[in-house]
C-alpha cells in the first residue's frame, strides 16, 4: 500500500513536470517568447523589458529559461496577466469560488440522479423504465453540452421566461439565486449523470447475476434486502471510483458551460484569455487545472482500494 | 400436418406465405438486427458532404443583408408580409443568419468540414495508435515503458485547455485541429492495442512462425495485426463520435476551425447573440451534430456486438 502510494505520488509529480514542459515548449513555438509577456502594439519601456527578461531568464539558454520559469511556477508565481496587469494567481483566486460551486452542485445532481436511475434501470431491465433511462443517458452522451445549454436558454429563458438567461445572480435572495443554477447544473450534470447511470446499470446487472445473490435469494432473503444489502453495496464500487474523476472532468465541461451562461468562473477567464492573447493567464489556468486533476485521480485510486479490499495493488 | 383440429383458426398456413399482419413485425425485426437507421442517416450526411456544392442552394459565405435573420421557409407569415418596403427575394429553407447567409447551405458545407476532419483524424490516429500499440506490446523494454508513461501523463492533462494554449501559441487552422484530434485518438488506442498484442504474442502460432525464421516485422504485421483489426474497427467507430463533439466544442469556443470556414460548432456560436430572435441559426447545426454522433455510436455498438461481444467494456 505504501509502495503504491509512493509510486502514485511520483507519477503525479512526473505528470506535472511533463505538463510544464509541454506548455513551455508551446510557448517557444512562436518566434520570440518576450511577445508572450507584453501586449503587442503597446509601447513598453526598455526598463520594463529588462525586468521581464531578467525575471523569466529570457536571455539565457533554453534549458536555463525553462528552469527559471519552472522555479517561478513552483514558488507560486504564475506571472502577471498581460491584459489586466495583475498577478495571475489573484485573477484566478477571485474566480475560483464560482467554478467550484457550480461543479459541486452539478456533481451532486449527477450523482443523486444517475445512480438511482442505473439501479432502477437494471432492476426493470427490458421494461419501459429501462428504455426511458437509457434514452436519457443516450442524449446526455450524444448531445453537445453547449447546444443543450443554448436550446435550454431559448426554451426556458427566452420563450417561457421562467429562468434567468445568464450570470450567477450573486447578491440575490436564495430562491432567485437558485434559479440561476438550474440550467448550468442541468447542462453540466447531464453527461456525468449518463456516465453514472450506465456504469451503475452494468455493475448492478453483473452483481445481480452473481452466485452470492442467487444464494441469498435461494436462502429466502427478502427481495428488498437482496437488492439493497447484497447487490447494491457491491455494485456501488464502480460508480464510486469514477465519482472523483468525474468531478475532475467537470473542469473541461466548466469551460463550455461558463462561456454559454456567462458564469463568472475560471473557465470563462481561460477563454477570454485566449481571445485577448493573454498567455500567462491561460498557462496559469492550465497548471491549476492539471494540478487539481492529478490530485483527484490520486484520491480516486485511493478510494478504489478503500472501497474494495479485494484489489491488491502491486 | 395435424388435421385433428377442426377449428379453422388452427388451419396450418401454406409454407412461404406471410400474413400482411406480420409486415410491421418483420420490418421491426430487420431494423433491430441491422443498423438501418444509423447507416441511412450517415450515408445521407456523407452524400451531403461530398456533393455539398450541388446540394447547397447558396454560397455558404455569401452575405445578403436583405435576408438578414430571415425565418425558415415554412414561416409563411414572415415571407408574405411586405416588411418596410423590402421583400426577401427567395425563401431560405432553414432561415438565414445575421449576415443573411443561408443556414441550410452552411449546415451542408459544415457537414463536409466536421465529418472530414473527424474521419481523417480518426483514420490517421488509428494507424498511428495501431503502430504504437503493436511496437510497444511486441518489443517491450524501454520504448514500451516510455510510451506507457507518456500515455498516462497525456491522460492526466485537461485536453480542452491544452487546445486553448495551442491556439494561442501555434495558431488556428484545419490542420492544427486535425493534429490535436489525432493526438487524442492515438493516445486513447495505445493501451487497448498493447494489451491485446501482449496476449497475442504468446500464442503458439507466433512462436511457430518465429521458429520458422520470420522477421519481427513479418510477425507483427502478418500474424499479430489480423488479431487486432476487430478491436481497431470497434474502437475507431465508437470514438469518432467523441471526435466530432470535441471538434465542435473547440470551434464553438472559437479556437478550432477558423470562423471563415463554416463548421457546425462555429455556427452554433454564431447564433448565440441572436438567440432571442433567431433560434434556427444555432439549432440546426446542433441537430446535425446530434444525428451524426448518435448514428456513429449506434453503428459502433452494432459493429462491436457483431464482431466481438467480448469488447463490451470498451465503451467509455
Amino acid at each position: 500500500m505504501k509502495n503504491f502510494l509512493a509510486r502514485r505520488l511520483i507519477f503525479s509529480i512526473l505528470s506535472l513536470f511533463f505538463a510544464s514542459m509541454a506548455v513551455f515548449g508551446l510557448a517557444h513555438a512562436k518566434e520570440d517568447p518576450i511577445n508572450l509577456f507584453i501586449q503587442p502594439g503597446y509601447f513598453v519601456s526598455p526598463e520594463t523589458l529588462e525586468v521581464l527578461k531578467e525575471k523569466w531568464g529570457l536571455d539565457k539558454p533554453l534549458a536555463l529559461q525553462y528552469l527559471t520559469w519552472a522555479g517561478n511556477m513552483l514558488r507560486g508565481d504564475l506571472g502577471d496577466s498581460v491584459q489586466q496587469q495583475r498577478p495571475v494567481t489573484t485573477v484566478i483566486g477571485e474566480k475560483w469560488g464560482a467554478t467550484f460551486q457550480l461543479a459541486i452542485v452539478a456533481w451532486i445532481f449527477g450523482t443523486i440522479t444517475g445512480i438511482p436511475l442505473g439501479v432502477v434501470s437494471a432492476l426493470q431491465r427490458g421494461k419501459l423504465v429501462d428504455y426511458l433511462a437509457r434514452g436519457v443517458a443516450l442524449f446526455g452522451q450524444t448531445l453537445p453540452a453547449f447546444w443543450i445549454g443554448l436550446v435550454g436558454i431559448w426554451i426556458f429563458a427566452v420563450y417561457l421566461g421562467w429562468l434567468p438567461v445568464f450570470g450567477r445572480g450573486a447578491g440575490l435572495p436564495f430562491f432567485e439565486q437558485a434559479k440561476h443554477y438550474v440550467l448550468p447544473t442541468l447542462v453540466l450534470g447531464w453527461g456525468p449523470m449518463a456516465g453514472y447511470m450506465r456504469i451503475t446499470r452494468s455493475a448492478m446487472l453483473e452483481v445481480l447475476d452473481s452466485e452470492y445473490v442467487k444464494l441469498a435469494r435461494a436462502k429466502g432473503v427478502a427481495s428488498r434486502s437482496v437488492i439493497w444489502k447484497h447487490a447494491f453495496r457491491n455494485a456501488l464500487i464502480q460508480p464510486l471510483t469514477i465519482a472523483t474523476l468525474l468531478l475532475a472532468g467537470f473542469m473541461d465541461g466548466a469551460v463550455l458551460v461558463e462561456v454559454i451562461f456567462a458564469w463568472p468562473g475560471v473557465g470563462r477567464v481561460a477563454v477570454e484569455a485566449v481571445n485577448q492573447n493573454d498567455f500567462m493567464l491561460i498557462t496559469g489556468t492550465v497548471f491549476i487545472f492539471t494540478f487539481l486533476y492529478l490530485i483527484m485521480s490520486l484520491v480516486a485510486d485511493l478510494l478504489y482500494t478503500v472501497a474494495d479490499p479485494r484489489i491488491r495493488l502491486s | 400436418m395435424n388435421t385433428n383440429i377442426g377449428s379453422p383458426a388452427f388451419e396450418p398456413k401454406p409454407e412461404g406465405t406471410i400474413s400482411p399482419l406480420q409486415y410491421p413485425n418483420i420490418v421491426w425485426r430487420f431494423i433491430r438486427r441491422w443498423p438501418v437507421i444509423p447507416v441511412g442517416i450517415l450515408s445521407i450526411l456523407v452524400l451531403l458532404a461530398v456533393f455539398a456544392q450541388f446540394v447547397a442552394p447558396h454560397d455558404p459565405n455569401a452575405q445578403n443583408l436583405r435576408s438578414n435573420l430571415a425565418h425558415p421557409a415554412w414561416d409563411n407569415d414572415y415571407y408574405e408580409n411586405d416588411r418596410v418596403g423590402s421583400k426577401i427575394p427567395e425563401r431560405h429553407w432553414l432561415g438565414a443568419d445575421l449576415f443573411g447567409r443561408d443556414v441550410f447551405s452552411r449546415v451542408v458545407y459544415g457537414t463536409r468540414v466536421s465529418l472530414g476532419v473527424a474521419i481523417v483524424s480518426m483514420i490517421s490516429g488509428t494507424i498511428l495508435g495501431a503502430w504504437a500499440g503493436i511496437t510497444t506490446g511486441y518489443y517491450g523494454g524501454l520504448f514500451d515503458e516510455l510510451m506507457t508513461r507518456f500515455v498516462d501523463v497525456w491522460n492526466a492533462l485537461p485536453f480542452l485547455l491544452i487546445a486553448l494554449v495551442v491556439s494561442i501559441t501555434v495558431g488556428q487552422g484545419v490542420i492544427i485541429m486535425m493534429v490535436l484530434l489525432i493526438m487524442l485518438t492515438w493516445v486513447g488506442l495505445v493501451r487497448n492495442v498493447r494489451a491485446e498484442v501482449l496476449s497475442l504474442k504468446t500464442r503458439d502460432y507466433v512462436a511457430a512462425s518465429k521458429v520458422a525464421g520470420a522477421s519481427d516485422l513479418r510477425i507483427m504485421y502478418k500474424h499479430i495485426m489480423p488479431g487486432i483489426t476487430n478491436l481497431l474497427l470497434v474502437l475507431a467507430s465508437l470514438r469518432v463520435g467523441g471526435l466530432i463533439l470535441t471538434e465542435a466544442s473547440l470551434s464553438f469556443l472559437g479556437v478550432g476551425i477558423p470562423s471563415r470556414i463554416p463548421s457546425w460548432g462555429g455556427m452554433i456560436s454564431d447564433g448565440r447573440g441572436t438567440l432571442d430572435e433567431a433560434w434556427w441559426i444555432s439549432f440546426f447545426p446542433g441537430l446535425g451534430i446530434f444525428l451524426t454522433v448518435m448514428s456513429m455510436n449506434f453503428l459502433g455498438d452494432w459493429i462491436r456486438d457483431r464482431t466481438d461481444p467480448r469488447l463490451r467494456q470498451l465503451r467509455d
